[in-house]
């Protein structure tokens, strides 16, 4: 192999399995390091820079970054990032005055954004400081989004929704609620400068089964939702199936134990290991005692007398290969389901019939539209789309990443520059040695398991509708959580000219990651390691020849746990532990 | 010295041996020692070593004396027996503990300081008495502790820090073994576990004394241009003569070698080594011609290592003694000590 080359930043930052796995790359890392030494504003204003919303996220991020965090592979249970992040909401002090604001001296250029969900505040977020006039289109009475009427305020609170939203429309966004946009056209013809489409995909899928027309009591999950976050709904039926088994399956399932529902089932077509909701949402339904009932394909609503008594489902079967793929299914059988009330959450498509088709802004087959991965522009120039409105529905960190990368487009659009005219992000290094064996991380590995978060009792919880259900961590939970992080960012940097071969760094690793031995090609090299490097997801660094013998250092990345025994044991520094900071430019870095 | 402990985190791929131990089972404590020791590397080549012989750590004695080498014992096996002894007394302890308890492995870990000068003499009556042991040398040529005076396996002509040079003549371990009538002599280098870790584990399967002299550079005093026992002259200079693969009892062989070149040794609890000769004139199994070798190509400079000098057949201190099977340690009080009629029995067979 040849030597790795460690001056792209895109090496370091894989090793960063939390940062590189989250889409607006927040530095996990370092926030953590933040709230354990008791700076919760510093770690908000961290996660803001990236994030933007901080306390929402760290109560419902689908967190990609936990399922890639390193303290998985090493044991099992990853770090509880996404909570630490609300500790640092929680315990965040007024960092209002640390906001930006927007200039006195506007820039003159006018930018429409669809939609107040995430996406179309991360942009103004993004804009708004730099000087730019933006205009934020809502058709609903209140900010949010989907964030607001799809996740129960048991999970979020409005509160906390209203804080961080209220951040960036009080810098100076020019908010008009009740106003949906129509037609795409008479929004073009007020002369923006550029559109932003952040409108979500607000169409719940429909279930075209044999009943559906005949009765009034079958629910769209996302529609029956913004009903109740909307106040418009305060009951629901004893006996209630929900169909589909994602998180808004999940979302409806709890709302409804705490609207009135009794017997509660949430009905799967394949087996749990299909399952789209996330492990610890399913945890929390479980919790409440809702069933998931397994391999029940709906077949027909049953209607008697005009009024829904249950579904008909058909009993499923599957063979499933050694790698976890249906090979075949077939119908064993048939059973019926009492219910009062049905609720469809299998899915939602962002649709846009306010769009008018010859404006030159093209759509897919499937009515989507043809949206540029890279700049996030629709064919029309200066029309951007971001969010679940660009790609079908996705989470909401994503679309706050679509947020910064379509403001980026925008500010070039605007400044008459090329839109793939970006920034690539850059890196910083510096070594964290503070003595002979001391460095300015926690290099102490902590054995402790994952700390579970503290519900509030079953029985009170249900007594209202907006009971948030998760408490945030106790403070002896921080502590120790906090110390779980391996600080995956304080790199094992190495210096091949340095070595003199004593395999002092080998002898103490405790996970075997490193290895001496003649140069080899990736695949063989893999095989012939300490320990053998078989998680291909995870990168060999192979440095340059060693000066005694002419082999080379060879380090498997996988389960490193960063406690720096290599550093402390080198006697000639050919290893150091290096802090790596990704910088992410911007739209405010491309002025 | 590092203030943390090592993470108890693990490879999880790591392997566990028919006891269901890993390689880290057999770890001790965190290494004092200063960054680099060749010492640490020995001590990781120890706990490979343990762990593929799959050797149950409460069957194992650990024996030092003093300086930096006979703290190693302290950072491997900590759930075996150990004793730290008097400077260059080992060997007594080690004799002691071997007359009483005939059924452990003995493993001693000495330094050059230990055993070739304040220990000399011990060190020489051990072999002498073929006692069955490892006898490990961390050989780095200078009083480490004491900051680094030159100690008697200095070589004439190498450089001390300050750039003096040692005037006095050097004494050989191996040589001395060889001459003393070690019955398993070897030598290898601390930077090369491919080398070592087949050493170790024939040294403790043969039946009687095993020497292994291993270079181990002293990195703080002895690491520099002009020493001759730091890790890029050893490099520079390492001459294996014979290569020593290890197969334990009951394990089918895998390694494939040319009739001819290489010559099985099977020991006395059935494992058995296969020695490949890289030097061709070397003979291992003739003592004199062994010495005169090793002699001659030290005096052009080379480190000779590999399996040096072995016989397989020499009895041990209990062979030669004729003492019972069953270790002291079990025996009957009764029969240990059988009362003032027996003692006056015997000593009317003086009279």
């Amino acid at each position: 192999m040849k030597p790795t080359d460690t001056s792209h930043p895109d090496y370091y930052h894989k090793v960063v399995d939390c940062q590189w796995g989250c889409p607006a790359h927040t530095n996990v890392p370092e926030y953590i390091r933040l709230i354990a030494n008791g700076q919760f504003s510093d770690a908000y204003m961290l996660n803001r820079e990236s994030n933007v919303f901080p306390a929402i996220l760290g109560r419902v991020c689908d967190r990609p970054c936990e399922p890639a965090c390193r303290r998985r592979r090493v044991d099992e249970k990853p770090v509880a990032i996404c909570r630490l992040k609300r500790v640092a909401a929680d315990h965040r002090d007024d960092i209002t005055d640390r906001l930006p604001t927007a200039p006195e001296q506007k820039n003159g250029k006018r930018v429409a954004c669809i939609g107040a969900g995430c996406a179309s505040l991360t942009v103004a977020n993004d804009l708004v400081p730099m000087g730019y006039e933006v205009v934020i289109y809502e058709a609903l009475d209140k900010t949010g989004g989907l964030m607001r009427t799809n996740i129960p305020a048991f999970r979020l609170p409005g509160k906390v929704l209203d804080e961080e939203i209220n951040y960036i429309v009080d810098m100076g966004v020019d908010l008009r609620l009740n106003s949906p946009v129509n037609s795409m056209q008479a929004l073009l013809e007020e002369g923006y400068d550029a559109v932003f489409v952040g409108s979500g995909a607000p169409k719940g899928k429909e279930l075209n089964l044999p009943g559906r027309d005949a009765a009034d009591r079958i629910h769209i999950g996302i529609e029956w939702l913004e009903s109740v976050a909307f106040e418009h709904l305060d009951s629901i039926g004893e006996k209630v199936l929900i169909i589909g088994v994602g998180n808004t399956a999940m979302d409806c399932c709890r709302t409804s134990l705490r609207l009135g529902g009794k017997d509660v089932k949430v009905m799967a077509r394949k087996p749990r290991e299909f399952f789209k909701a996330s492990d610890w949402e399913l945890e929390d339904a479980e919790e409440e005692q809702v069933e998931i009932v397994i391999n029940h394909s709906p077949k027909e609503f049953v209607i008697k007398e005009g009024k829904l008594v249950g579904m008909l489902f058909e009993q499923m079967e599957y063979d499933i290969d050694e790698n976890g793929r249906i090979t075949d299914s077939r119908v064993t059988g048939e059973k019926f389901f009492p219910c009062d009330d049905v609720i469809l959450a299998i899915g939602q498509e962002n649709a846009f019939p306010w769009i008018e088709r010859d404006l030159g802004i093209e759509f897919d087959q499937w009515d989507v539209p043809a949206v540029d991965a890279t700049t996030f522009q629709s064919t029309r120039a200066g029309v951007f789309f971001g969010g679940d409105s660009a790609f079908g529905p996705k989470n909401i960190i994503w679309a706050v990443e679509h947020g910064h990368q379509a403001s980026i487009s925008i500010h070039n659009y605007c400044q008459k520059r090329e839109l793939t005219d970006r920034l690539p992000p850059t890196m910083n290094l510096h070594s964290t040695k503070m003595g002979i064996h001391e460095w300015s991380y926690s290099n102490d590995y902590n054995p402790a398991s994952r700390r579970q978060m503290p519900h509030v009792e079953l029985k009170k919880r249900f007594k209202k509708i907006n009971i948030e259900v998760e408490l945030g961590f106790t403070l002896d939970q921080v502590i120790t959580e906090v110390e779980r992080c391996m600080n995956c960012d304080v790199q094992t940097a190495f210096f091949d000219k340095l070595c003199i071969e004593c395999d002092a760094c080998i002898d103490i690793c405790p996970v075997d990651c490193l290895t001496i031995t003649h140069n080899g090609s990736e695949q063989d090299l893999r095989q012939r390691l300490s320990a053998p490097a078989e998680n291909p997801e995870q990168d060999l660094f192979v440095s340059g020849d060693l000066p005694h013998t002419g082999r080379v250092m060879v380090k498997d990345e996988d389960v490193c746990v960063h406690c720096g025994l290599c550093a402390e044991r080198c006697p000639t520094g050919a290893w150091d532990m290096q802090q790596f900071k990704l910088d992410i430019p911007f739209a405010e870095d491309h002025q | 010295m590092s203030y943390i402990s090592k993470p108890v985190a693990r490879h999880p791929g790591q392997k566990k041996n028919s006891l269901g131990l890993t390689a880290r089972d057999y770890e001790g404590g965190m290494s004092t020692l200063c960054a680099g020791c060749g010492h640490d590397s020995i001590t990781a080549a120890l706990i490979q070593a343990f762990f593929e012989l799959e050797v149950p750590p409460h069957r194992v004695a650990k024996l030092s004396g003093i300086g930096c080498s006979s703290k190693t014992p302290a950072y491997f096996l900590s759930a075996s027996h150990g004793l730290n002894s008097v400077h260059g007394r080992m060997p007594s302890i080690a004799t002691g503990a071997n007359a009483a308890c005939s059924d452990l492995t003995y493993v001693g870990i000495s330094g050059d300081g230990d055993s070739l000068s304040i220990g000399l003499g011990q060190f020489a009556h051990a072999m002498r008495r073929n006692l069955n042991m490892l006898y490990i040398i961390e050989n780095n040529g200078v009083y480490g502790l004491t900051k680094g005076q030159f100690s008697a396996s200095a070589d004439i002509g190498s450089k001390s820090k300050r750039g003096v040079p040692n005037r006095f003549e050097p004494i050989d371990p191996v040589l001395t073994a060889i001459a003393m009538g070690g019955s398993f002599v070897a030598r290898s280098f601390s930077g090369d576990k491919q080398q070592l870790v087949p050493l170790i584990k024939a040294g403790m399967a043969h039946k009687g004394f095993a020497l292994l002299d291993i270079i181990s550079p002293c990195v703080t005093f002895n690491d520099h241009d002009g020493s001759t026992k730091s890790y890029k002259y050893t490099r520079d200079n390492f001459t294996e003569v014979t290569h020593a693969d290890f197969v334990p009892p009951a394990q089918e062989i895998t390694i494939k070698y040319d009739q001819g070149s290489v010559q099985p040794v099977t020991l006395h609890d059935g494992s058995r080594i296969y020695l490949r000769k890289i030097a061709e004139d070397y003979d291992p199994s003739d003592r004199s011609s062994a010495s005169a070798y090793i002699q001659s190509h030290q005096e052009k400079g080379e480190v000779v290592t590999g399996l040096l000098y072995m016989n397989s057949d020499a009895p041990d201190m209990h062979a030669t003694n004729q003492t019972v099977a069953t270790p002291l340690r079990d025996q009957d009080y009764s029969v240990l000590c059988p009362g003032a009629d027996a003692l006056k029995a015997l000593q009317h067979g003086y009279r």
